[in-house]
């Protein structure tokens, strides 16, 4: 034996290996990732995949069989509920498992066990923020109701009976690519996932910019900067509705106008929002205006645009009921779809429903609080957030009769600087149980049990469309919304006084709602729900201009076929440019202008006030008017370092079409006044050079300067879809942005045979290595629509069946 | 012939052992084989080497084609930066051929020279 080299070679292959088994030199575990029999390579699924499959397992009660259909869309026949939903478990983790998990690491505050430090202002945000105590208060909830607990076992049962099945090699992908494992699922994790819809749908607020703008505005100006009602506002119920005498009565407190209105207090906190840009279309027609004479609903719900997709698509049947439309990886039953009777969508309500008020601790060990003129023990909540590589993180989170301190000298966002305390009261803490609402709509038969569902839905506030084939139509407002007085939690309140808190409840028959009215359509795209009769104050964020664009033209339709419906679900008019643009041409001062910027202007004067993805106009349009908008507002909103937000697009809107001497044109940053059509101009050399930039690299068509894409919800590029050919944007009912959209379009005809047609920008397989990972976005960025198979449990030798997965009790 | 068998045996036995073990028992797999065949030391790495080229080559492409390259498209584009499927292929192959050469360099050692130069 010759020992020298045996030695040599010995260390050169076990370094090799542990190289290609660490990332201690690499940057992934090379060798384990690429070899072929336990590595990625076990992800590519072969193009002709068979699902098809015989499962057993103790937990079933009866046979439940699943047909899949060309596009991979599951058809679930259960001969009991229980089941159907342990199958939906099992499909879910069976197909989306990694996603499922990162969402809840994502809303449960637990990124930096997966990615390290550099997550820790995102998992702080949102364990200071309540997310699990949320859940844990709604997963009591829950348990308190014997059909969502049983659902809810099942579902986590067959979500752990696909986990168990799991081995080194069947691993989803990203487990590989980020080396870890999944853990066992739980039905507080399907609690966490609604709350996480509720922080994407109703955690939006802006407090502390208002807090901060009303310290430095008077309040003339500050209701001029952030109007409480548009004018532009064709409401969800229309102008004109009676609202009965509100069921409660509201006390401004008596310090209101010193402690509140006229305090000129500031605030550095720097706060994580969602996408402001969450929204969505729904609208019902009846009979009266369809050509088959029965109701047609429609809904795109607007969210961030992922991959995997937020939504999985599938059919559940069983002797109770028969349901068909989008689920969440992560929760049992059908959210979004229809039944055998009737179809149900929805919108954000983008009520307020966050509020922050600041407290006075006795001192900095956060023990005791100053409450209505006591001091009253806190209790404390520590966080334990496991930093991966490195020793646990420990938050200690002070929780007071508000709620808990969100923002504290610890805290403050993403700075240090602050002193003060402030504690979030937000409607998701309180105990709920919104799954009841999807379990009893997806069985729902008729206008009854719809109400009687939605009653359930609590945070977040949603306008619920239905449409029944019995013909009635619906929308209400729905929602547990604070009754709040008139800017009441708009700014940061007092928190030492129980007389900011909110006084209650707006009773649930008093929010706005409309049934089968004369104009033969009900509609909602996140506008302001009632006009200024409605007898309680209605705070948020409403953007006015889809709705109205959409009531005009539902007003106009009749004889209405599903495809017209596709057509207008997918339309790119600019209902906010038609009204911008003669202000633009009237006051931009074209002798200003170079050749290059004349140019460019002819082309935004010639453009047809559509949002096509081949359009150049829409980008100049665009561009211009966000330059405007910065040529106007900034120099009052960098008058001080306090963080603002620029006032909404319709008020500048609004003011420059009635006044064209608005006193915030003027720069005040220089000695002469500036007027309308000295901002105009200026604002638009501003955007023709940027266009100049943009079209020199060949992106000034509007589909490539937005750049839309879907992309992996792990930010892995590779695993996104970028550079997506569609055109839409804000202020357009095809509400597509650069990474925000349309997440699932549907058309539902509630003719006796339902005729449906819908699509979502992703596909049914999470899996990168699978043709069905993101086979729906081609069709879905063409405005195409696939025809939903509704199948029939007769219909088991359909040409739609390509595989059938048989689950039975073992 | 010892060097076909040597391959032949590796080959098998690698593809057996990745059915039970981590992917590094193809180091185990080939430095048993060459320490039971010997060779000289550079016909012993070269064995282990092709073999596991060979294995590891043909079965990533197997899968791969299968796939129409869908994984190894995305695959190749987030860990080499560039959108190869061939590539991410001769790399998976290279993979195993390095660290199954290089074990079975090491076992070419183990036996006695005296014995290893009668016998080959």
């Amino acid at each position: 034996m010759r020992i020298v080299p045996f030695i040599i070679f010995g260390v050169i292959t076990t370094t090799l290996i542990i190289i290609l088994n660490s990332v201690v030199l690499l940057p992934a575990p090379l060798g384990k990732l690429l070899s072929p029999q336990n590595g990625v390579w076990q992800n590519a699924e072969p193009v002709d995949e068979d699902y098809s499959a015989n499962l057993k397992f103790p937990q079933l009660k009866e046979k439940v069989d699943v047909y899949f259909d060309e596009r991979l869309v599951p058809h679930v026949i259960a001969e009991q509920n229980n089941d159907a939903y342990f199958v939906q478990g099992y499909l879910h983790a069976k197909f989306r498992l990694w996603q499922m998990e990162f969402q809840i690491y994502a809303a449960s505050g637990r990124l930096c066990e997966l990615v390290g430090k550099k997550a820790l202002s995102l998992d702080r945000d949102k364990r200071r923020l309540g997310m699990v105590f949320a859940a844990e208060n709604s997963l009591k909830e829950i348990e308190k109701d014997s059909e969502t607990a049983a659902a809810c076992d099942n579902y986590t049962a067959g979500v752990n009976a696909y986990i168990e099945s799991l081995n080194e090699s069947t691993l989803p992908l990203e487990y590989k690519l980020l080396g870890y494992r999944p853990e066992k699922w739980t039905n507080l994790k399907t609690a966490t996932f609604v709350k996480y819809m509720a922080f994407e749908l109703a955690g939006s607020e802006n407090d502390f910019e208002y807090t901060n703008a009303k310290s430095v505005f008077s309040s003339g100006d500050f209701d001029k900067l952030y109007p409480i009602i548009m004018d532009s506002v064709d409401p969800i119920v229309p102008k004109g509705t009676v609202f009965p005498k509100p069921g409660i009565g509201l006390k401004i407190p008596a310090s209101a106008d010193s402690l509140y209105y006229d305090t000129k207090d500031s605030t550095t906190i720097d706060e994580q929002k969602p996408d402001a840009n969450n929204g969505s279309n729904n609208w019902a027609v009846n009979g009266t205006k369809t050509k088959s004479g029965y109701p047609i609903l429609c809904n795109d719900p607007h969210l961030g645009l992922n991959l995997p997709s937020l939504w999985y698509e599938m059919q559940i049947t069983t002797p109770t009921y028969n349901a068909y439309g989008v689920s969440f990886p992560g929760a049992p039953f059908i959210i979004i779809g229809f039944n055998d009777s009737c179809a149900f969508g929805v919108t954000s309500a983008e009520r307020d429903v966050r509020d922050y008020y600041e407290i006075k601790f006795k001192d900095d060990s956060r023990k005791e609080y100053w409450f209505d003129s006591q001091w009253v023990k806190t209790n404390f909540r520590i966080e334990k957030i496991k930093l991966k590589g490195e020793h646990d993180y420990l938050d200690t989170v002070a929780y007071t009769n508000i709620g808990p301190v969100m923002y504290d000298k610890s805290y403050s966002g993403s700075r240090n600087t602050n002193n003060k305390y402030y504690a979030v009261r937000w409607k998701a803490h309180d105990p709920s149980n919104e799954l009841k609402m999807f379990t009893l709509l997806d069985k729902a038969k008729n206008y009854d049990d719809y109400l009687e569902a939605i009653k359930y839905l609590h945070t977040p506030g949603q306008n619920c469309a239905f449409a029944s084939k019995s013909g009635d139509i619906a929308i209400w407002d729905q929602g547990e919304f604070p009754a709040k007085w008139k800017r009441q939690g708009d700014f940061v309140m007092p928190g030492t006084d129980s007389s900011y808190f909110w006084q209650g409840i707006i009773p649930q028959e008093e929010n706005p709602h409309e049934i089968n009215p004369a104009r033969g359509f009900v509609s909602s795209a996140n506008q302001l729900p009632a006009d200024s009769a409605y007898p309680y104050y209605l705070s948020g964020t409403f953007p006015p201009y889809r709705g109205w664009e959409i009531n005009k033209r539902l007003s106009l339709m009749n004889n209405i076929t599903p495809q017209d419906m596709m057509a207008l679900q997918t339309d790119n008019y600019n209902v906010f440019a038609e009204q911008a643009m003669p202000v633009f041409l009237k006051n931009m001062d074209v002798s200003k202008f170079s050749n290059d910027e004349q140019k460019y202007y002819d082309i935004l004067k010639s453009w047809n006030l559509r949002n096509d993805a081949d359009s150049r106009g829409a980008t100049l349009f665009v561009l211009t008017w966000d330059s405007l908008e910065n040529v106007v507002w900034k120099d009052e909103l960098l008058k001080t370092n306090l963080q603002m937000m620029m006032p909404h697009e319709g008020t500048l809107l609004e003011n420059i079409l009635e006044d064209s001497a608005f006193k915030f044109l003027d720069n005040i940053n220089t000695p002469q006044k500036e007027t309308l059509s000295d901002d105009i101009t200026t604002a638009f050399k501003e955007a023709a050079k940027v266009a100049a930039e943009a079209d020199a690299d060949g992106n000034l068509s509007w589909a490539k300067y937005k750049d839309t894409k879907v992309l992996n919800l792990a930010r892995i590029e590779a695993f996104s879809r970028l550079h997506l050919p569609i055109g839409g944007g804000t202020n357009t009912i095809n509400a597509t942005n650069e990474q925000h959209g349309p997440s699932w379009r549907m058309v539902v005809s509630l003719t006796p045979q339902t005729e449906a047609y819908a699509v979502y920008p992703g596909g049914q397989s999470g899996n990168p290595g699978s043709k069905f990972y993101d086979n729906f976005i081609d069709t879905w960025a063409q405005g195409k629509y696939y025809t939903i198979w509704i199948m029939k449990p007769t219909d088991t030798k359909s040409d739609h069946v390509k595989w059938k997965m048989s689950f039975s009790k073992s | 012939m010892k060097f076909t068998v040597s391959i032949i045996l590796i080959i098998l036995l690698s593809f057996c052992a990745c059915i039970f073990f981590p992917w590094w028992s193809v180091a185990l797999v080939s430095f048993i084989v060459a320490a039971l065949i010997p060779q000289t030391p550079f016909m012993s790495f070269f064995s282990g080497f092709l073999a596991l080229f060979l294995l590891w080559g043909i079965l990533s492409y197997w899968i791969s084609a299968n796939n129409d390259h869908i994984l190894a498209h995305r695959v190749s584009l987030l860990i080499l930066k560039t959108d190869s499927p061939f590539l991410l292929i001769i790399s998976s192959a290279l993979i195993g051929a390095l660290v199954a050469g290089f074990a079975a360099l090491t076992a070419s050692y183990v036996r006695p020279v005296k014995f290893f130069n009668n016998k080959s």
